[in-house]
């Protein structure tokens, strides 16, 4: 049975997007428990595999129709796509049950359907890119979860349906890019299947054609997953979407685009081709750390909440680049690592956003004042994420951070070290100017100053259960993965990093 | 070293987490129930930490492994001489403060109670956890939920200049805290391992450069804590907070948490041996003696109570520091008992100033002529306390600065002995106008009738007192500081 396992977690997202088009045409009511069952399916698959790899410590395989690789279509589960695969289930479930409510207020219900069917090709096209081990198949499914990702976009408030556009011309060029750089490696290796390219390419290294194929790979991807200077698309994407969309998208999506960047330069790709042959880390972490403190000053910026986290996260991407820099065991333990915490890290604080949104129908940093009253228990999962990626320990963002840094000392690389302290620094700003707002609100002027002195009680949040306990779910995620954070690096990272 | 495993250090820990979950769910609508939470978590820390003490004692240390990190890092307490001093420290003074804080909040009728208690019993968790810390690492973890903890103490009151001073706050220990970890990483890649190890365990791994360069971010980290100039600037503006909180965390738990952390580095990282081969402890010297002296100086010219105290704070964190940087054996037991000794002293001051200005809202010196009359007992407390800083017998002062005289002599530094003396003529010469204008000062009218602040504010001053004089007479009894100092000199100088 377990098997089988790889291409039942993207089968059945898929076939069950299908079921809920058609249960939708009954009866609206049975999208939403479909959606359940599929991805508690997907949780399921998932973490029996990563049991299964962590024990067996080999990766399964998977022929797809029964096709021998190379022709056919591979699905390779090891340690690290294990680890990603369970982390994007188990968000892409507790973000399901917590959009169920945010739906009612934002999404028109005969669109739910609609909703709920991209809501699960989305998660279908994520979990196909992780599973893959095809370099085609990967940008078949890539394109799967992009047409999902515009059009669930384009659902969001006014503005959406032009975000969402821009979202197209961009991420069309990055799957164009993609394509024509796996064109480049057909046409000079005669194979598609990941493990088949590996033993091949070494030989063709100093070859031009690899060198652009490469290039084109890694800017296509890095289109997708919104490093900088390629992530303008993302902010007013992610902001206009649906609270539950921007919930799920952000963590998600640009950390699988992380994972792939990964997978291409140390698994498909030697790493010395990119660390040494040309100096393709060196320049990422270079664009990285601009891009972080760009990122960073940009989030300064912002009023709005939820487009403040979309620069966060470009400056998190900038984060697992750091990482890839680095390029030794260190760097790249905190960078997988980072993958997973900052996948819970987003969901908690896009899915706060989201609740803010749904009890005061603002995003507005400034009209948060003293939220704590009225939501304390949002606000205190705010403080969870924030701290997290501020890098508070045990909170699980401090520990990729300490690898990431001790990735970058042992490489010698002063400039992306300074780089990272500072931006925790300015995230700590960041994030406390919030924080000051909903828990101190400044008074505006003095007279106020003695006015909210006296006793007013608080209210509990006047937020569904249905919302808060994924959230609350995703909150302690945060503590546990800090804390146990070496059991993961025991059992899983450690394995999922090439020697190098 | 005999090594006892036991959870009991994360159970200490555990009692003021536990003791803060709790507050927050007795919440405002059971103010008597939150308070209730508030002792028994105090108290509960403090015998915990106490049934440690005969270990200790016995030359043991206690060590629990909370959990394994990667490759030779985990999150380690262990309990030795030096953090058993200031986890008792803190955690009794816990107690009496607790008692202090439930006076002056529920007189003063403040907001925000909960919170207020809340955040104390975590700042407690962090101080607790930074003593009890078995390496870099878990020190870093607890140093940062110390800092995050007070932070909502810091701007209690809410207002504009509250919120500056809070903001100062968060900017000088956060970028601290930035320097330690670089240096903390730093440390792991030059030796693979962040263990305290008295005596010091980086020695010979790196370049005699590169050490230094760690040493000096590692104390700019851990200094900007300790509030040495010209890193200090926070420490007056938070004076803002509820005096409770000036008692008991600026003087005992976050500051002296900085200058255990500074002590550690200095004494459990580097070692005397390879800070007198590098030659950086002379730098260090003159860095605390410049912010003693000026430290002082600025104090003659604060009229504000707190401020006053605040900067004597500043002063005598510096002499901590100072008696560590020479390097002599005295001079370690010195700056050890001057951390335990100058939280007694201090905390009394602090909590007169406090009754004082829930007694009569006065907050500047300048108004408080004739207060002695009117508040006895806690100008009383407040002279003794006054008397001991500046070192006169029969108080505990005494003691720990003639170690820190004696560790001078012993490092044959003599011009460092001038400015432990000339530190202490100067904090007589702040301190003895406050006693004077207080008892001497002729007022206008008629005598006032005696009227002190409620017993739950004079009580605990005069309970510290009374054991400031105690460990001055014993200064072994009760705690055991005397002891502990002393073993702790011993296994790092190598002599246990």
């Amino acid at each position: 049975m377990i098997e089988q396992f790889p291409a039942l977690i993207v089968v059945t997202p898929l076939i069950f997007a299908f079921l809920v088009t058609m249960a939708g045409l009954w009866n609206r009511k049975l999208c939403f428990p479909l959606v359940l069952i599929a991805l508690s399916a997907s949780v399921v698959f998932a973490g029996g595999m990563l049991a299964v790899v962590i024990s067996g410590d080999k990766p399964i395989h998977y022929y797809l129709g029964g096709w021998a690789p190379p022709w056919g279509i591979e699905y390779v589960i090891d340690h690290l796509n294990a680890l990603i695969l369970v982390s994007v289930a188990v968000i892409s479930l507790l973000v399901a049950v917590y959009a169920q409510k945010t739906l009612e207020q934002e999404i028109h219900e005969s669109k739910l359907p609609q909703f709920y069917t991209l809501f699960l090709l989305q998660i279908t096209g994520l979990f196909g890119i992780t599973a893959t081990g095809d370099m085609f198949n990967l940008y078949v499914l890539l394109e799967i979860a992009s047409f999902s990702a515009y059009a669930i976009i384009a659902m969001g408030e006014r503005g959406a349906d032009f975000a969402a556009f821009r979202y197209v011309l961009f991420g069309t060029i990055g799957a164009c890019a993609y394509l024509l750089g796996t064109g480049y490696l057909y046409i000079i290796t005669g194979s598609l299947n990941m493990a088949d390219l590996t033993p091949l390419l070494p030989h063709l290294f100093y070859s031009k054609a690899l060198l652009v194929g490469f290039a084109f790979l890694i800017v296509g991807i890095g289109i997708k997953m919104g490093i900088f200077p390629l992530h303008i698309w993302l902010p007013d994407a992610y902001t206009l979407a649906p609270s539950a969309v921007s919930a799920l998208l952000a963590p998600l999506f640009t950390k699988v685009g992380a994972y792939v960047i990964i997978r291409i330069m140390f698994t498909v790709f030697d790493p010395s081709f990119a660390i040494k042959l040309y100096p393709v880390t060196d320049v990422l972490g270079w664009l990285a750390a601009i891009g972080i403190l760009f990122a960073c000053v940009m989030a300064l910026a912002q009023s709005d909440f939820k487009r403040m986290l979309c620069y966060v996260i470009v400056a998190e991407m900038g984060y697992i680049l750091i990482g890839l820099a680095s390029a030794n065991r260190f760097g790249l333990t905190g960078a997988i690592l980072h993958i997973v915490n900052d996948m819970f890290m987003m969901a908690c604080l896009f899915t706060v956003a989201g609740a803010i949104f749904y009890q005061t129908g603002t995003r507005n940093i400034y009209q948060f004042r003293y939220l704590h009253r009225t939501m304390p228990i949002i606000s205190a999962l705010f403080i969870v994420g924030a701290l997290s990626v501020v890098g508070i320990p045990p909170l699980c963002g401090f520990f990729s951070k300490w690898y990431l840094i001790l990735g970058a000392i042992q490489a010698k690389q002063w400039g992306l070290v300074v780089v990272m302290l500072l931006s925790s620094l300015l995230m700590a700003i960041l994030f406390f100017r919030v924080i000051e707002i909903v828990y101190f609100a400044p008074p505006t002027d003095q007279r106020h100053a003695h006015h909210k002195h006296g006793k007013t009680g608080i209210v509990m949040d006047n937020v569904p259960l249905s919302m808060v306990i994924p959230m609350v779910l995703i909150g302690i995620g945060i503590i546990l993965l800090g804390i146990f954070s070496g059991v993961i690096i025991k059992h899983v990272i450690a394995f999922a990093i090439p020697s190098m | 070293m005999e090594i006892v495993h036991s959870a009991t250090p994360l159970v200490a820990l555990i009692a003021s987490l536990l003791g803060a979950v709790l507050i927050l769910l007795a919440g405002a609508k059971r103010p008597n129930l939150r308070e209730f939470w508030t002792m028994a978590a105090a108290v509960t820390q403090f015998s915990l930490i106490y049934s440690m003490l005969p270990h200790i004692m016995q030359g043991k240390i206690v060590v629990f492994t909370i959990i394994e990190l990667y490759q030779g890092i985990s999150l380690q307490l262990t309990v030795d001489s030096f953090g058993m001093l200031f986890a008792l420290l803190a955690s009794f003074l816990w107690i009496i403060v607790s008692v202090y804080s439930i006076g002056y909040m529920r007189t003063l009728n403040e907001h925000a109670q909960t919170r207020y208690f809340f955040c104390f019993a975590m700042a407690l968790f962090g101080a607790i956890g930074v003593a009890m810390a078995g390496n870099v690492l878990t020190l870093y973890m607890f140093y940062e939920i110390l800092t995050i903890a007070t932070f909502p103490l810091v701007i209690h009151k809410e207002t504009t200049e509250a919120l500056r001073a809070g903001r100062k706050y968060l900017a000088y220990l956060l970028t601290g805290a930035a320097f330690v970890l670089f240096s903390m990483g730093l440390t792991y890649y030059l030796t693979g391992s962040l263990d305290f190890i008295a005596g010091g365990f980086v020695a010979g791994s790196g370049s005699q450069d590169l050490l230094r360069l760690l040493f000096v971010a590692f104390i700019i980290g851990f200094g900007s804590k300790a509030a040495i100039m010209p890193l200090h600037e926070w420490l007056p503006s938070a004076m803002v907070a509820p005096t409770p909180v000036s008692a008991l965390l600026h003087a005992v738990a976050v500051v002296k948490a900085g200058v255990f952390c500074c002590l550690r580095v200095i004494l459990y990282i580097f070692g005397p041996e390879l800070l007198m081969n590098l030659g950086l402890w002379i730098l260090l010297a003159c860095f605390v003696s410049i912010t003693i002296i000026v430290a002082n100086l600025i104090a003659l010219t604060q009229d504000n109570l707190k401020k006053r105290l605040a900067f004597s704070t500043i002063n005598n964190l510096s002499i901590i520091i100072l008696g560590a940087a020479l390097l002599s054996p005295d001079g370690i037991r010195g700056a050890m008992l001057h951390i335990s000794f100058h939280g007694f002293m201090k905390i009394t001051l602090f909590m007169c100033a406090g009754a004082i200005y829930v007694a009569t809202r006065k907050e500047n010196i300048s108004e408080m002529g004739g207060i002695g009359r009117q508040m006895p007992f806690t100008m009383a407390a407040f002279a003794i306390g006054a008397a001991g800083l500046t070192g006169i017998p029969p108080v505990c002062g005494f003691i720990s600065k003639w170690y820190l005289c004696l560790g001078t002599l012993e490092a044959g530094q003599i011009i460092f002995l001038f400015v432990i003396i000339a530190s202490a003529l100067l904090d007589a010469a702040y301190f003895f106008p406050v006693i004077y204008n207080a008892f001497f000062k002729k007022t206008a009218g008629k005598t006032p009738r005696i009227k002190e602040a409620p017993v739950l504010l004079v009580a605990p001053l005069i309970v510290t007192t009374a054991f400031s004089i105690l460990f001055c007479m014993f200064p072994d009894a009760f705690l055991h500081f005397f002891s502990l100092a002393t073993r702790s000199v011993q296994t790092i100088m190598g002599v246990l």
